[in-house]
C-alpha cells in the first residue's frame, strides 16, 4: 500500500530530471551577448563602437526596440541566413511579447552581412527595406573596406525606418506598456500552493472535515470533492509562468529578453 | 483514528497523482501536440505568402518580357496547383498527404527559379524598382520559408520522441492511445532551395 505511491513519485522525479536534459542544442557555437555591439571579428574602431553603441541604447531607451550589431569570425560553415537566425534566438533579442528585436550580422570573412528581423518589426522593417539600407548603405562602404562605416550607416538606416513607424515614440517612453500580467504571474504558484495546503489541512484535520462543506457522507462513506483545480495547481503554475519575460535589461548587464525572429530581413554578399 | 488515516492516505493519493500527472507528464503529449500543428500552420503561412507574391512578380515580369511566355505560363500553373493542396494539422500523420503538398510546391519552387533565371537577360526589368522590392519579397519569404520548415521539424520530432521515450511513453500507450506519429518532410533540403539568383 505504501508502496505504489512511492513508486509513483520516483517517476514523478525522474520525468522532472528528464525534462530538465532535454534543453535544446545548437549546432553552432555563439559568442555570449555582453553588449549592444559585438565586434568579434575586431573590424571596427574603438569610437565608432562606442558611437552605435550609444545610438542602440538611444533607441532601446526610446522604443524598447532591441538592435544589436555583431560582427563574426566565422559562419562556422553554415549560411549567413541560418547562423543570423540562429544567433538571434540564441541571444533572445527583443522582448518576449513583443519580438521587437533586430541582429545586424556582419560576417567579413565570408563578405556577407544580414539584418534579422524579429517577427514583431517585420512589419515595420520589412524585407524590402531591409535590402535597400544593406544595398544602398552597407556594401558600398564595405566593398572599400570601410566596415565601421558601413556599420554606422546601415545602423543609422534601421533606426530612422524603425523610429519613422514609432511617429509618436517619444510619448511612449511615459506610457510604456508593461506586461501587467507579471504580478498575477508571480503570484499564482504561492496562491496555488496556499490553496493546496488549505485543502490538505482540512483533509487530514479530524471531525470538521463533513462541516466544512469539503466532504460529503454518503452511505458511510466520505466522498471527497475537490476544489477545482486545487490538486491539478501545481502542473498549471509550471506550464504557465515558465518563460518569464523580462525587459530589455537595462539594471546591470544586459541580456535579451526572449524575443524571437522567424527569418525576417534581408542579406548581401561583397 | 482510522478515519483520519484513511484522510492522510487520500491527501497523500491525491498530492502524488497531481504530482505526477503535472510534472512532465500528462500535459506534455498534448502540448508537444498542438505545438507541433502550431509549427505547421506556420510552414503552410508561409507557403502562401510565397504564392501571393508571385501575381505581382508575374505581371512585373511581363511588363519587361512578355515573350517569356512558357516561363510565365509555368510559374502561374504551378502556383495554381501549389495553392490547392492544402494539409489540415489533423492530416499530419499521413505521409502522403505531405509528400503531395511538397511536391507541389517544389514544382512551383522549380518554376520560379527558371523565372527569375530568364529575369537576368533583361536589365532595363533588372533595375526596375518595383521588381527589386519583390524580389526582395520573394527572397525573404524562402528564407521564412527554411525556418519556419526547420522549426516544424524540429517540433515533430520532439513530439514523436515524445510518443516513444520514457516517461511520456506511459500517457501515450494509456491515454493518448489516438495520438500517432507527425510525418517529416521526405524530400532532402537541396531539392526545396530554388536556385539563387544574384543581381
Amino acid at each position: 500500500m505504501r508502496d505504489a505511491p512511492l513508486r509513483v513519485g520516483v517517476t514523478a522525479i525522474a520525468a522532472a530530471i528528464f525534462c530538465a536534459l532535454s534543453t535544446l542544442a545548437f549546432a553552432f557555437s555563439f559568442p555570449p551577448l555582453t553588449g549592444r555591439v559585438i565586434d568579434q571579428a575586431n573590424v571596427m574602431t574603438a569610437q565608432s563602437r562606442a558611437n552605435v553603441e550609444a545610438k542602440l541604447k538611444d533607441l532601446e531607451d526610446k522604443s524598447s526596440i532591441q538592435l544589436v550589431v555583431a560582427t563574426v569570425k566565422s559562419l562556422q560553415g553554415g549560411d549567413i541566413e541560418t547562423f543570423a537566425n540562429e544567433l538571434f534566438r540564441f541571444w533572445k533579442l527583443g522582448e518576449a511579447k513583443k519580438n521587437n528585436g533586430v541582429l545586424f550580422l556582419v560576417a567579413p570573412a565570408e563578405h556577407k552581412v544580414r539584418i534579422e528581423v524579429g517577427y514583431g518589426l517585420e512589419g515595420t522593417l520589412t524585407d524590402a527595406l531591409s535590402s535597400v539600407i544593406i544595398q544602398s548603405a552597407v556594401l558600398p562602404r564595405f566593398k572599400a573596406n570601410d566596415y565601421s562605416g558601413g556599420i554606422e550607416r546601415g545602423v543609422d538606416g534601421i533606426i530612422s525606418v524603425l523610429s519613422g513607424d514609432t511617429a509618436d515614440w517619444q510619448r511612449k517612453v511615459a506610457v510604456r506598456q508593461d506586461d501587467t500580467g507579471s504580478i498575477f504571474n508571480l503570484l499564482l504558484p504561492i496562491l496555488l500552493f496556499c490553496v493546496f495546503v488549505f485543502v490538505f489541512r482540512y483533509m487530514v484535520s479530524p471531525g470538521n472535515g463533513s462541516s466544512s462543506g469539503r466532504y460529503v457522507k454518503r452511505n458511510g462513506r466520505t466522498v471527497f470533492i475537490p476544489f477545482p483545480g486545487g490538486s491539478w495547481g501545481g502542473g498549471s503554475g509550471s506550464s504557465g509562468w515558465g518563460g518569464g519575460s523580462s525587459g530589455g535589461g537595462f539594471d546591470g548587464g544586459f541580456s535579451g529578453g526572449g524575443g524571437s525572429s522567424g527569418g525576417g530581413g534581408a542579406s548581401g554578399g561583397w | 483514528m482510522r478515519a483520519t488515516v484513511m484522510r492522510v492516505r487520500a491527501a497523500l493519493a491525491i498530492m502524488v497523482i497531481g504530482l505526477t500527472l503535472s510534472a512532465c507528464g500528462y500535459n506534455t503529449i498534448p502540448t508537444l501536440q498542438e505545438q507541433a500543428k502550431a509549427r505547421w500552420s506556420d510552414v503552410q503561412n508561409q507557403y502562401q505568402r510565397r504564392a501571393d507574391l508571385i501575381p505581382n512578380l508575374v505581371a512585373t515580369v511581363q511588363g519587361y518580357a512578355a515573350q517569356e511566355k512558357t516561363v510565365l505560363t509555368a510559374v502561374v500553373e504551378a502556383r495554381a496547383k501549389a495553392t490547392q493542396v492544402k494539409v489540415s494539422v489533423d492530416d499530419l500523420t499521413d505521409p502522403a498527404k505531405l509528400k503531395a503538398f511538397q511536391d507541389a510546391q517544389n514544382q512551383l519552387s522549380g518554376a520560379l527559379g527558371r523565372l527569375l533565371a530568364v529575369t537576368e537577360n533583361y536589365p532595363d526589368l533588372k533595375s526596375n524598382a518595383n521588381f527589386l522590392a519583390l524580389q526582395s519579397q520573394l527572397e525573404g519569404t524562402e528564407n521564412r520559408i527554411a525556418v519556419a520548415r526547420r522549426d516544424y521539424i524540429e517540433a515533430v520530432r520532439v513530439y514523436n520522441t515524445s510518443l516513444r521515450t520514457f516517461p511520456t511513453v506511459i500517457w501515450a500507450k494509456f491515454f493518448f492511445t489516438d495520438a500517432k506519429p507527425m510525418a517529416e518532410f521526405t524530400a532532402n533540403e537541396g531539392a526545396e532551395k530554388p536556385p539563387v539568383v544574384k543581381f
